[in-house]
């Protein structure tokens, strides 16, 4: 069985470019299934059976972050693909607070970006792109031709080792040489690891004090003016 | 990579008969028009081309790129892609200024003498529209006939494409002729999605549309020659009269006379 974890800020076309390729998936003779993380709400677990007839799960993060979540659950969603005698498990996630990635390593990993989010995105988001193996760009057909090799150029620039599938998710254009790659991603590892270090960022606000200001926390903290340091015992 | 020729290989029509041409050749230099009513495939016909259909769109069309299917870098880096797509929907997003953001783009492509290279588009894009564009402005505060005169000229200049593909720009109130006119001279391949017999009848050839199939090619000839000069009378005159509005003045006796 393979995993494929795809992941992309909210509204970029995740959802849409994993139903191009499960179809083509489908098409090819093999067995897929679908987990959703997300934060609070998601329909897309209906969409993808009601389309394609194949098992589904959805799960919502709540208090965890959505990426935290998805480290707690994989391995629960892999024994579940498992059973279900799947070939494929394509995980769908939000990917919130870019820090994390929710990426583990000997499976593939996929973020959506859309090519509308403006040049400056690449540079922003860190390691939900640093550490894919594929960035699929959504939307191309929106923007000029010169704004997609800046945008195209930038990922490179963050993620040097990144493979780019420029795509109009909406037509199925440019999806073939996604599944392509997909296809011949390895079968997943039997011990599941993180592909990247989660942040050390760990303090009060986390555990729910709300009052605003460094002076009030401890733990991992930061002023406005300095580094980030700790404070406490 | 150097292209020489762009070949469409036919393949079915909306009713999944055939298609009637069987193949279109292109070489550089030729202009050519896609003609046909709404809905009748002209826009899924340059999609293909810019896709580098192999067989595997609904249309099972082949685009061969010098007589092979297309390398697969084309489709995954855009500055190896050698066709430009201007779309209706195409837009600049960045709110850069225009000198700014076309030196970005220059730089991604390596280009010498970049400052030139910018003022050469800003005067091609300038020729196409009624407003010349400031190079300080900002490009999300440029007109709609100043975005698309730009996205030609960035992709004609710049992007240096050989293949560029325009859909629909009559609709932009750009000056159509002159563009015509000015793109003849770059040794590219220019195909014109387009409903204005004035572009249709200045191309080498049109591909007429029908069902979603290409059902004929028609070459540009002499007695045609003659009506397209009678059309640009009629076509100048209305440009002339669009000047005139536009500019706030009325239309008087002599332009009625002149219609007459």
């Amino acid at each position: 069985m393979k995993a494929v974890i795809c992941a992309g800020p909210p509204t970029t076309g995740k959802t849409t470019v994993l139903k191009q390729v499960v179809k083509k998936v489908i098409r090819e003779g093999f067995h897929p299934v679908y987990l959703k993380v997300d934060v609070q709400y998601a329909v897309e677990d209906e969409l993808f059976k009601k389309e394609f007839g194949i098992p589904v799960k959805k799960v919502y993060s709540g208090e965890l972050c959505p990426d935290h979540c998805n480290v707690m659950v994989l391995g629960d969603a892999v024994e579940w693909a498992r059973k279900e005698k799947a070939d494929f498990l394509f995980v769908e996630t939000a990917g919130l607070c870019l820090r994390c990635s929710p990426y583990i390593e000997g499976s593939l990993g996929i973020v959506v970006l859309e090519a509308t989010s403006g040049m400056n995105l690449p540079r922003k988001i860190g390691p939900m792109l640093t550490l894919a193996d594929i960035a699929v760009v959504t939307k191309i057909d929106l923007i000029s031709q010169a704004e997609r090799e800046v945008f195209r150029a930038r990922v490179i620039d963050a993620a040097a080792g990144v493979s780019i599938c420029e795509t109009n998710a909406l037509y199925g254009i440019g999806i073939d040489s996604l599944v392509k790659k997909i296809l011949a991603s390895p079968e997943i590892a039997s011990s599941l690891v993180l592909r990247g270090n989660p942040p050390v960022g760990t303090c009060t606000v986390c555990v729910g004090k709300k009052e605003v200001g460094w002076q009030r926390h401890f733990g991992v903290v930061r002023p406005l003016e300095n580094d980030i340091f700790y404070r406490g015992e | 990579m150097h292209i020489e020729k762009l070949t469409i290989l036919g393949g079915v029509g909306k009713s999944g008969q055939p298609e009637p041409v069987a193949e279109i050749s292109l070489k550089m230099g030729d202009v050519i028009s896609v003609v046909g009513s709404t809905g009748s495939g002209k826009t899924t016909l340059v999609d293909d081309i810019a896709l580098f259909a192999d067989r595997n769109t609904p249309t099972q069309r082949q685009v061969l790129i010098n007589g092979v299917p297309a390398p697969e870098e084309f489709t995954n880096d855009p500055s190896k892609n050698p066709v430009a797509f201007i779309t209706q929907h195409t837009n600049f997003l960045s709110d850069l200024p225009v000198n700014e953001f076309l030196k970005i783009h220059a730089g991604i492509r390596r280009r010498d003498n970049i400052s030139s290279v910018i003022e050469e588009t800003i005067d091609f894009s300038n020729k196409l529209t009624g407003e010349p564009i400031d190079p300080e402005n900002a490009m999300t505060e440029l007109s709609g006939g100043q975005t698309r005169a730009l996205l030609i000229a960035d992709a004609v200049i710049i992007g240096n494409s050989p293949v560029i593909l325009l859909d629909e720009i009559e609709n932009a109130g750009i000056h159509r002729t002159k563009a015509l006119e000015l793109l003849r001279g770059y040794e590219k391949i220019f195909i014109f999605v387009t409903h204005d017999p004035r572009i249709a009848l200045l191309s080498d050839f049109r591909v007429v549309m029908q069902n979603g199939a290409m059902v004929k090619i028609i070459e540009a000839h002499d007695g045609e020659a003659k009506v397209a000069e009678e059309i640009k009378k009629l076509d100048d005159m209305i440009l002339h009269c669009r000047k005139l509005i536009r500019s706030g003045e009325r239309l008087d006796e002599d332009i009625f006379k002149e219609l007459r």
